[in-house]
């Protein structure tokens, strides 16, 4: 009895000493040559997985660096921080002042301010309505309000205000995108995140014509250019644009303008202590 | 009724109300103040505008120019002075540039005859040159259609005068009035296709106009057989009748050239009967206006760019209690917001006010599940799974689950307990996979 269970120990032993043994010199023999790079990229990326870069993922986009040589700077979420541990990883320099950018509408009408041409009883989605006469609004520039972007966004930075216009929120968005190609009017833009005023008009129309469909649309009349001339503001196809690289006052222009089109975005400042009082 | 032929799966009833328009003669129509043209109405390339502001033009002149091989001209219906060049909104939605045509004095001149020689390519040139394009509401250009690629060869033709859509009885009355000249569209079609088999697919709710056309038929020069089809909707899609009269079916992303066969529209053989032997551009065509809140219904041969509005009001105008004017059926039709500018095409088939009876408002309630959108698809496809992957943005999945094969019929809708819109998803997944494909 006692010498069965020793010969059964003893073989078993000896069975798993040779296995193991042969498992040892596999992986020495057969060993995957690891790019530790790899790891350390994909710490770094926020591991989001949004995709505004491309690629499937994070971690795919952490290969693609390394392996295929893909550019740097393509994660928007990661913003200037990821970025710089990137390029110290895969010893490459980089610029990092570059400003992360948000996205924002470019649009304030609403059925107060905007003229409707018909009613729409459809699916709940302004690429399904944009499918029909380029949309319900008369303007065919604006915000459909049918929520599209915020079907699409990652973060659910996109809402509507208080008159119930979209709107995004600076903080919450990552710079993916996804919303800017989604819209079927072209009205969601990417500003930078200090941007302290949008002129929030998409119409190219002749002012004759954007006056008689909206009360809040920009009819290039230049005052803006008049009132401001160091913020930047330049009107082109009957609609103001801001050159956010200039950084004179825009106040004079907001506070001119006929159409009330140039508005205010929250200071980044003043909304953090907004946001620390509540 | 047992034996008739029928396309393989699916299909709906709709009622088809045809009642209210087909026994009304096709009238011609007192000339609107303004015709409004437009430059596309085809599918392909844009043609190139030939005529300026304020210049004189007669009844058949070239206004634009055919933009490339798969394109078509446009012709003025009658003669007058050019007016301003506007954008407008086609009815299926799309935007389009137009020019206005102010109608001189009307001409009661008679187009003579002058055929033209029976060489299959002058044929052909001379379709592209009327501007020809398929008038059953797809409006792809005839010339295109009939160039068969090498290696190919039409066995069977086939005219259709199915018209399955309810409502309309454009192609019927055709069928009762112009039988001679729609079979000798036929005989223009087979000398340049040299076709096996010609047949006329006609549904068996239309006796009468099976009688007129076999009766037709019977002194043609060729053997044509004219096939009556059992009542089901879509039986006139194209890939339908083809499915019905000679049971093969047009492969995912094929045309039916790929299973030897040729579909044209009766109207459009009428077309190109008038093209051939008069000489007479694509500048009319017959406009079912019809639905419960008209109070004339009828069928009337308008000139191409009589806004909608002037139809309307030579039909009688509309009843108080319309809700919704459509271009085209009522199944695959679009509602138009704005009649005043928008216009009579050469697919415009019919112009239906419909009253608050007719359509059905409803709420939009979840998927119940029942699978009855996937009993009624003719093509085969789950609308109600296509409905989910387009809602997630999975337009990939859509795709892979046959989203291009969808024909928007709207049988799946029609049917749908849960009243969702569909056809209207199958839309939305088409335009996003198309702005995915040009944005790459």
């Amino acid at each position: 009895m006692g010498t069965t269970v020793l010969y059964a120990f003893i073989s078993v032993a000896a069975l798993g000493g040779v296995l193991g043994l042969g498992l040892a010199i596999a992986s020495r023999i057969l060993a995957v040559k690891k790019d530790e790079r790899v790891a350390e990229v994909e710490e770094a990326l926020p591991g989001l997985n949004c995709g505004a870069c491309g690629y499937a993922g994070c971690a795919s986009y952490a290969e693609a660096i390394v392996k295929e040589d893909a550019p740097l700077d393509l994660c928007g979420p990661g913003g200037a921080d990821a970025l710089k541990t990137i390029a110290d990883i895969m010893g490459k320099t980089v610029d990092t002042t570059s400003e992360k950018m948000v996205a924002q509408v470019h649009c304030r009408g609403n059925a107060a301010t905007s003229a409707y041409a018909f009613d729409y009883e459809g699916i709940e989605d302004c690429n399904a309505l944009h499918i029909f006469y380029e949309g319900n609004k008369v303007c065919k520039f604006g915000c459909l309000g049918l929520g599209s972007c915020m079907k699409v966004c990652p973060t659910d930075a996109i809402y509507y205000d208080d008159e119930g216009l979209v709107t995004v929120d600076r903080d919450l968005c990552i710079s993916c995108r996804k919303c800017v190609d989604i819209c079927p009017t072209g009205v969601m833009k990417m500003i930078p995140y200090s941007a302290d005023y949008i002129v929030a008009c998409n119409s190219t129309d002749k002012a004759a014509v954007t006056r008689k469909y909206c009360k809040v649309g920009c009819i290039g009349c230049k005052i803006c250019e008049k009132k401001s001339p160091e913020g930047g503001f330049t009107v082109e196809n009957n609609l103001a644009r801001i050159d956010f690289s200039k950084t004179g006052s825009r106040k004079e222009a907001a506070e001119a303008c006929p159409a009330k089109c140039i508005i205010p975005l929250v200071p980044v400042e003043e909304k953090a202590v907004v946001e620390a009082k509540s | 009724m047992k034996g008739l032929k029928t396309f393989a799966k699916g299909g709906v009833h709709p009622h088809d109300r045809k009642e209210l328009a087909s026994s009304e003669a096709i009238q011609s129509l007192r000339l609107p103040e303004k015709l409004i043209i437009p430059l596309q109405q085809h599918i392909g390339a844009p043609p190139t505008l030939k005529v300026e502001k304020e210049a004189e033009v007669a009844a058949g002149d070239i206004l634009a120019e055919a933009g490339g091989f798969v394109s078509s001209p446009i012709h003025a219906p009658v003669g007058g002075t050019i007016g301003e060049m506007r954008s407008i909104y086609l009815p299926n939605g799309a935007k389009t540039q137009a020019v206005e045509l102010l109608p001189a004095a009307p001409e009661g001149e008679e187009a003579a005859l002058n055929p033209s020689s029976t060489d299959a390519k002058e044929l052909i040139d001379r379709i592209a040159a009327m501007g020809i394009v398929g008038m059953g509401g797809a409006t792809f250009p005839t010339h295109v259609k009939y160039s068969i690629p090498k290696g190919s060869k039409a066995e069977f033709f086939i005219a259709n005068g199915v018209e399955c859509e309810p409502y309309l009885t454009a192609d019927h009355r055709l069928m009762l009035e112009k039988s001679s000249e729609i079979v000798k569209g036929i005989e223009i079609a087979a000398e340049i296709l040299g076709p096996d088999h010609v047949y006329i697919a006609i549904e068996n709710n239309k006796p009468d106009a099976i009688e007129a056309m076999s009766a037709a038929a019977a002194g043609a020069s060729i053997p044509i057989e004219v096939v009556p089809l059992k009542l089901r909707y879509p039986q006139g899609d194209e890939k339908m009748v083809i499915q019905a009269i000679t049971g093969r079916e047009v492969p995912s992303g094929g045309l039916p050239i790929a299973v030897g066969t040729v579909v044209s529209n009766v109207g459009t053989l009428n077309a190109i009967y008038e093209a051939v032997e008069l000489s007479k551009p694509l500048t009319h065509r017959v406009v079912t206006v019809s639905g419960n809140g008209i109070e004339n219904p009828g069928n009337y041969l308008a000139p191409i760019g009589t806004p909608f509005s002037h139809l309307i009001e030579e039909a009688g105008g509309t009843s108080g209690n319309t809700v919704k004017i459509v271009a085209g059926g009522p199944m695959t039709g679009f509602t138009v917001f704005d009649p005043e500018t928008t216009p009579v095409i050469k697919g415009t088939s019919g112009l239906l006010a419909l009253t608050a009876k007719e359509i059905r408002e409803t709420q939009t309630t979840s998927c119940i599940r029942c699978g009855r959108c996937i009993r009624v698809c003719p093509v085969g496809l789950s609308p109600t799974l296509l409905y989910k992957c387009v809602d997630h943005n999975d337009i990939d999945a859509a795709l892979e689950e046959g989203l291009n094969d969808c024909r928007e019929c709207g049988s799946c809708g029609f049917v749908c307990p849960a009243h969702i819109p569909l056809v209207q998803g199958m839309k939305l997944g088409k335009r996003l996979a198309r702005r995915r494909k040009e944005a790459s």
